[in-house]
């Protein structure tokens, strides 16, 4: 146990986690409303959505892929969820209609993100779309899918179930952090203790010699694009029953903010390097960031171009090791 | 003795390295004659290819001190090793996959014309020139990618000596070449040398030490052993320091018992993808026996490295014919299934093809057998650290602990960790392509035996090779490619070097 945990808490996590801790020190001494438990569970909430889609994106960029999709399935999703919830499925030249339990609902959003994250990977795969260039068209066809669904207007009132999920709290814990926690917990042990965790650090390390290695490689990578879109779909149902109302335009540019905790995290963007841990670290601090420059009442504008800065910082750090010159 | 001595262009004193884990040098003197070849001699990391990185200023950190026609030098990076004369063919392959011949030789060096912008005609024209001094007949345009490692291994030749360097430093360059490109630059280092330039010269090659060397030096396990005229010295006596022990006798090939027919190939044909109805293989058939090694030759581009993969499984859809394992009739559409049927594939280029370099030695040794270390469907981390240490010590595998990253590994190591990747698949038809290219003496004489080892235990082996004394003495029967197509078959008592290459050479009219 004790050295599955020196495995977890990697050297490369080190350093992130370092700054994060700064960062908190220098936020409490700054404001005085940062350290205290109401805005620790709230920092912990707003990273959670956040969270979830970079455990996805952990894992496509680990196998040297990227995914810039994440936020238009979230909408979809979420707005399928929605929809479903209160006006249930009606086909009305077949006098159709099927109603939907609470549980209903959040499956269609899952199978819905699975199945985008699904033709991402098909994409990829089968016809050797650039990972890039695939997912790009993703996020617009999802934004217009979700478009189209929604015909523009946000859909509201979903009930007590999905605001339970959204704002309860269970044994002293909101909701969604308890979902956050729960998938992070599980992607780790996944990416540690699995087969195919290892081939997804495999593929991302060198393609030719995992697939001259027996290991199926476009299985893998459909697969992780598949998890990419149904952790996508876990957000987006966060994010609607936090606002109890779908948005056609929800999650918008949260590919960036989860790029960037990636990032952060200490994972390469080449793939083959990088973990769970250091993506959490990562995203916690652009939570602490957003949060903290909110309570010192800096202009949004400026957190924006802070926020710039600190993903260089963290990258350089990442770089620059000691005894170690790149030309 | 001193007197006679030549100028000396450029000298390494007392020269330390250290590496994580390992002093790679350890006060290591070394001295490039001008006018002459200069080898250097030694078993895998023995330090020689450290020792000519930090002489064309890849590393800067080190202990000692080098000096560049007697002045102390100390070069921030290869291109400042360059501006100062000192040019180095790297033994793995530093070229742009996607530019052209021309444009690599030429990179960060482009000519330019009167408007400052690349004078394109004049790159292609120089290109040329220098292919031509190597017999290389490719078009300047043609992309780097599309290439073969021998081919690419010319272009690196070129553009190294296009630098117009003092001093030229080869690590290994003729591991991918045939034999008669060999002889081309042979030809081509002496001209260099009568024109004054220092020749390093290092090579696991011992006939071509014999054949070039004006001086060698031998390092073992990073320390300096001896520096002397090749003429006051012999093979023997050089491989004897360099092993620090007698020369154990070359190996010798064991004849066993052979069983059932494990992989038969009957007209076996590869569709070319990019022009239609052509064929990179063509009608291709043999049988291999458990128990047996079968050997394949041919030059470049002949389609050995071709027909290995195709057995393998990778090019799915595109292979015709029939293939048979234990009388069975299968067909691979994914490596996976080939795998699964027992078969292991050592490729021709550890680093590109063998490994992942950013994972552990134990990573990369369970890689191809996963599905055994689980435990209750989890991977066990205690069942893997007990089985790679049990192979890092049978195969030797020198390195200080199984978490050490593969990258970190010299060449005959790295090999070592991909046969061991492979045994742990437990597999009963093994494809090795090219498996001793680049690796010393030593190294070599164990993977023989490895793999007359693993035919002992009743396993059929295909062997690739270029080296016509090694196919000779590993096979038990030898098949010539040439061209995509099967030009000769040979049994153990028909091998000859003639009758081999004779059948591999195009054009035989």
């Amino acid at each position: 146990m004790k050295k599955n945990f020196k495995v977890i808490i990697d050297k490369p996590v080190i350093k992130p986690l370092v700054a994060l801790l700064l960062m908190v020190g220098v936020m409490s001494v700054l404001s005085g409303n940062f350290a205290t438990t109401d805005n620790f569970f709230n920092v912990l909430r707003q990273v959670s959505v956040n969270l979830c889609i970079s455990v996805g994106m952990t894992m496509v960029i680990l196998t040297g892929g990227i995914d810039l999709s994440v936020g238009s399935i979230l909408a979809l999703s979420g707005a399928v969820a929605a929809g479903l919830s209160k006006n249930g499925f009606s086909f009305p030249a077949a006098d159709l209609y099927v109603g939907f339990t609470f549980w209903g609902c959040i499956l269609a959003a899952l199978l819905i993100g699975a199945a985008l994250g699904a033709f991402n990977g098909w994409m990829i795969t089968r016809f050797k779309v650039p990972p890039f260039v695939a997912t790009l068209a993703m996020l617009t066809i999802a934004r217009g899918l979700t478009m189209l669904y929604t015909k523009g207007f946000p859909i509201t009132g979903l009930g007590e179930s999905f605001s339970f999920l959204g704002t309860g709290w269970f044994l002293g814990v909101p909701m969604p952090v308890w979902v956050a926690l729960l998938i992070v917990a599980f992607f780790a042990f996944f990416m540690l203790k699995t087969r195919t965790g290892r081939y997804i650090y495999a593929i991302g390390g060198n393609k030719k010699a995992s697939l001259l290695s027996g290991i199926k490689v476009n299985k893998i990578i459909l697969w992780v694009y598949t998890l990419a879109g149904i952790l996508s779909a876990v957000a987006g149902l966060m994010v609607t029953a936090r606002l109890d109302s779908a948005q056609p335009n929800a999650g918008s540019g949260y590919e960036l903010d989860s790029i960037a905790a990636v990032v952060i995290g200490g994972t390469s963007l080449s793939g083959g390097k990088g973990s769970i841990a250091g993506t959490v670290v990562g995203a916690l601090i652009i939570g602490v960031l957003n949060n903290g420059l909110v309570l010192l009442n800096v202009s949004p504008f400026w957190q924006q171009v802070i926020k710039g800065f600190v993903i260089l910082g963290a990258v350089i750090l990442d770089k620059v090791s000691p005894g170690k010159s790149e030309n | 003795m001193y007197e006679s001595d030549p100028e000396i262009l450029l000298e390494a004193r007392h020269i330390s390295k250290q590496f994580p884990g390992v002093l790679a040098l350890n006060d290591v003197g070394f001295k490039v004659y001008a006018g002459k070849v200069n080898a250097i001699v030694g078993e895998n990391g023995a330090g020689k290819s450290t020792l000519m990185n930090i002489l064309s200023g890849v590393y800067s950190d080190y202990q000692g001190e080098v000096l560049l026609c007697g002045r102390p030098v100390s070069f921030s990076g290869t291109a400042d090793a360059q501006r100062q004369g000192i040019a180095m063919i790297h033994q793995e392959l530093n070229l742009v996959p996607y530019l052209s011949i021309a444009q690599n030789i030429f990179l960060g060096r482009e000519p330019l014309n009167a408007l400052g912008l690349i004078d394109f005609p004049q790159m292609k024209r120089d290109t040329v020139d220098l292919l031509e001094r190597l017999h290389f007949d490719e078009s300047p345009e043609k992309l780097v990618i599309d290439l073969r490692p021998g081919q690419q291994q010319i272009v690196e030749i070129a553009k190294a000596l296009s630098l117009q360097a003092k001093v030229l430093i080869m690590d290994e360059p003729t591991s991918s070449l045939s034999e008669k490109e060999a002889g081309i630059l042979f030809r081509l280092i002496r001209e260099l040398t009568e024109n004054g330039v220092g020749v390093v010269y290092i090579t696991h090659k011992m006939n071509e030490i014999s054949l070039l060397a004006d001086y060698v030096t031998v390092l073992r396990d990073g320390c300096f052993i001896e520096a002397c005229p090749m003429e006051q010295t012999s093979v023997d006596e050089l491989v004897r320091k360099m092993v620090g022990r007698e020369r154990k006798d070359f190996f010798i090939k064991r004849q066993h018992r052979l069983g059932e027919c494990l992989l038969a190939v009957k007209d076996l044909c590869l569709r070319d993808p990019l022009r239609e109805g052509k064929y990179r293989l063509k009608d291709i058939s043999f049988e291999v026996y458990a128990g047996q090694v079968l050997g394949i030759y041919g030059l470049m581009g002949a389609g050995r490295t071709e027909l290995m993969e195709a057995l393998f499984g990778l090019y799915g859809k595109q292979v015709e014919g029939r293939v048979f394992v234990k009388g069975r009739q299968v067909k691979f559409n994914n490596t996976n299934a080939a795998v699964a049927e027992g078969l292991a594939l050592i490729p021709e280029d550890r680093k590109t093809e063998g490994l992942v370099l950013d994972m552990s030695i134990e990573q990369n040794t369970t890689l191809a057998s996963l599905k055994n270390f689980l435990k209750h469907g989890l991977l066990s981390f205690k069942k893997e650290r007990a089985t790679v240490e049990e192979m890092r010590s049978k195969l030797e595998i020198k390195s200080y602990s199984g978490l050490q990253l593969a990258s970190q590994l010299s060449g005959g190591n790295q090999q070592k960790v991909v046969l061991s990747k492979w045994l742990l698949t437990k597999p009963g038809i093994v494809l090795l392509d090219e498996p001793t290219r680049g690796i010393d003496i030593h190294s070599k004489n164990e993977i023989y035996k490895l793999m007359d080892d693993l035919a002992g235990q009743g396993m059929a082996l295909v062997v690739v090779s270029s080296e016509l004394p090694e196919i000779m003495a590993v096979s038990d029967k030898i098949i010539c490619l040439c061209e995509g197509r099967l030009s000769g078959r040979f049994e153990r008592d028909e091998f000859s070097e003639e009758a081999l290459l004779k059948a591999a050479l195009p054009d035989k009219a």
